[in-house]
């Protein structure tokens, strides 16, 4: 009893843990299934086929595709974008600054089908054809905001006497930027273009309203696939993508480590 | 010295923000090669004078050359300028090496690998170029800083209260260090500080600044024996000030007499201004004497207060006016006095110096205090 009592906390931890993980490890036993029937929902006889072949479900590598180009155009183009609107508001003062910081932090605040319908409304009344383009500018406008928000917040604490002492020794501005504002900023720009491009990823909502029929995403595929029976091919997908992000988080951390031990 | 060297001066310059003025027009020339310290408390415009050498802020007014070249309208990253700062702003994700190895690849050094090796040698930091800088304690930080500006040889090496954030014992270290390092390159320091012992210590020049304005300026000695006004008397060390009225021309042994609260006085002339009449008449607590041996201005009063320091004992004299005079003896055996004695204080005419009278006599010496 008195054992268990020292280690609630560690029991605790284990609890939830286990509770974050198991759909993720429910969706890496049934990559290995060989559903019997169309629904893939009780485990059946063990089978390689869905990781040999990934693609082997029609459509299942062109949403894939389309989603990470989507992901990839949407999180740099919000990085960069991001990036300056970050450094203006970290480090300026001007007029119309708390009128932009509220519009930045709006697409967050807003729920996701509000804002999906009033882009279609906006696009159909300026004559934007729905689509990729559609879908890319509405990633770009959500993404802006969390980028901000991340850079915004390593840019508060960078000390402007770098940037002074870079002019100092003889740094122009340009050459000021790039050897010691950006690498500083670094970290927080890598975090904010993730995050931008996990929720651009996985972005179900805003892309359904402004998705033409030839503009299928990933999630929509999922989607769509749920009503008739999702292939063993998704679940592979969903693993190979949770080891990714697994892997990203891990490295993060041993950077993150290894140069707080430089520190030390 | 190549001829493109030469003399800091500063023409008229001033800086304003908005209705505050935090430098007046300052005139000063910096000899080449000297190590010159911009001598005040907090907010007396030493800081932003720096920073305008720096071209880190724009002058309002007046112009700055170095030798000929006026470089008022450049740019710092154009100026053969360069800072330590106070807070050293080393680079924290660029190694030891790279901070200091910084200007000279902005300049395109093929050698600066070696330079900076070199420079790292000067400091007594050899061995932790490949360290991050936040690897460092706080000294090693600061020849850090030190060593990234000085391998640039620029015309002109400004440092920002570089010694600030050191502990005393280190700090006695690095100004010892700091000067021998001067010597060594022969380049101009100029040293911004609130501490005027340091400013004592280091520098060739000191210019003296309050509210803004240059005070005076002179070498350590000059400052301390003849200080021109009772900020600059008080804060650059103590002083007894006495009211007095002058009696009279020079005599011709070149002192002039005065009267002091019915005592008569002398004072050397050249250590009195021209033209005033009322006059605070200022003398070192170390000049003073227990005794009539210090000279023939004497005043008799009591000890309120003996405080052995080791070397010295501090005594607080208190004079029949009720104005309290410091005397410090030195500990040598002589002239010894104990609690509620009463006893005489000389000196030598040429120990005093007079200030004008429509001075205030307190002013600087709250700020030492406050300062430590």
């Amino acid at each position: 009893m008195a054992w268990i009592k020292r280690h609630l906390i560690a029991f605790a931890a284990l609890a939830v843990l286990v509770y974050m993980l198991v759909p993720n490890i429910v969706v890496a036993v049934f990559s290995f299934n060989e559903p019997k029937g169309k629904f893939n929902y009780s485990f059946n006889e063990f089978s390689t086929a869905a990781w040999t072949n990934p693609c082997g479900t029609q459509g299942i590598c062109e949403s894939l595709g389309l989603s990470l180009q989507i992901g990839l155009i949407a999180s740099i183009t919000a990085a960069i974008l991001g990036s300056m609107i970050a450094f203006a508001l970290g480090r300026y003062r001007f007029r119309g600054r708390s009128a932009t910081n509220l519009l930045i932090f709006m697409p967050m605040a807003t729920p996701e089908v509000v804002m999906g319908s009033s882009l279609l409304t906006l696009f159909l009344a300026l004559g934007v054809p729905s689509g990729e383009g559609a879908i890319l500018i509405a990633h770009i406008m959500f993404c802006v905001s969390f980028v901000v928000v991340a850079v915004k917040a390593r840019v508060a604490t960078l000390d402007p006497k770098l940037e002074e002492a870079a002019a100092d020794l003889g740094a122009n501005p340009t050459q000021t930027f790039l050897r010691v504002t950006l690498p500083l900023a670094a970290p927080g720009i890598a975090a904010g273009t993730l995050l931008a491009f996990s929720l651009s990823f996985d972005d179900y909502i805003i892309t359904n309203f402004n998705a033409s029929p030839s503009s299928i995403t990933f999630p929509m595929f999922v989607w769509g696939a749920t009503a008739r029976g999702v292939p063993v091919q998704v679940y592979v997908i969903g693993t190979v993508m949770f080891l990714l992000a697994l892997l990203f988080v891990v490295t993060g951390q041993v950077i993150g480590k290894r140069r707080n031990r430089q520190v030390a | 010295m190549d001829t493109s060297k030469g003399d800091l001066s500063l023409v008229a310059l001033t800086k304003s923000y908005g209705s505050f003025t935090a430098v007046q027009p300052l005139d000063l020339t910096i000899e080449a090669g000297s190590f010159f310290a911009l001598l005040g408390p907090s907010g007396c415009g030493k800081t932003t004078t720096l920073r305008m050498i720096a071209g880190l802020d724009a002058p309002t007014s007046g112009r700055i050359r170095i030798g000929e070249k006026d470089i008022t309208d450049t740019k710092a990253y154009q100026r053969n300028v360069n800072t330590v700062f106070q807070s050293y702003a080393l680079f924290p994700h660029m190694t030891v090496i790279d901070n200091v190895m910084f200007g000279l690849k902005r300049r395109g050094d093929k050698d600066a690998k070696r330079k900076a090796q070199e420079t790292l040698e000067l400091v007594q930091l050899a061995q932790v170029g490949d360290k991050r800088p936040t690897q460092l304690s706080g000294g090693m930080q600061q020849r850090v800083a030190l060593a990234r500006a000085l391998v640039n040889r620029p015309d002109v090496l400004l440092l920002d209260e570089p010694l600030g954030a050191l502990d005393l014992k280190l700090r006695r270290q690095m100004q010892i260090e700091l000067k021998r390092i001067q010597q060594e390159v022969g380049l101009t320091f100029i040293h911004v500080t609130h501490d005027q012992e340091e400013a004592m210590t280091m520098a060739d020049r000191i210019a003296v600044m309050n509210a803004g304005r240059l005070e005076q300026l002179g070498d350590p000695a000059t400052l301390y024996e003849m200080p021109r006004s009772t900020f600059v008397a008080n804060f650059l060390g103590q002083s007894n000030l006495l009211r007095a009225q002058v009696l009279g021309g020079p005599s011709d042994d070149g002192v002039v007499r005065v009267r002091s609260h019915d005592t008569e006085l002398e004072v050397s002339r050249e250590h009195l201004p021209d033209g005033v009449t009322d006059v605070w008449l200022g003398v070192r607590p170390e000049k003073l004497r227990l005794g009539e041996a210090g000279g023939p201005n004497r005043l008799r009063g009591i000890v309120r207060d003996v405080s052995f320091t080791g070397v010295a004992t501090q005594y607080i004299v208190e004079m029949p006016w009720r104005q309290e005079l410091t005397v410090v003896q030195q500990n040598d055996g002589t002239a010894r006095a104990t609690l509620g004695e009463t006893v005489t204080v000389s000196w030598a005419a040429a120990h005093g110096f007079a200030l004008d009278a429509s001075q205030d006599a307190e002013a600087g010496a709250e700020l030492v205090d406050e300062h430590g």
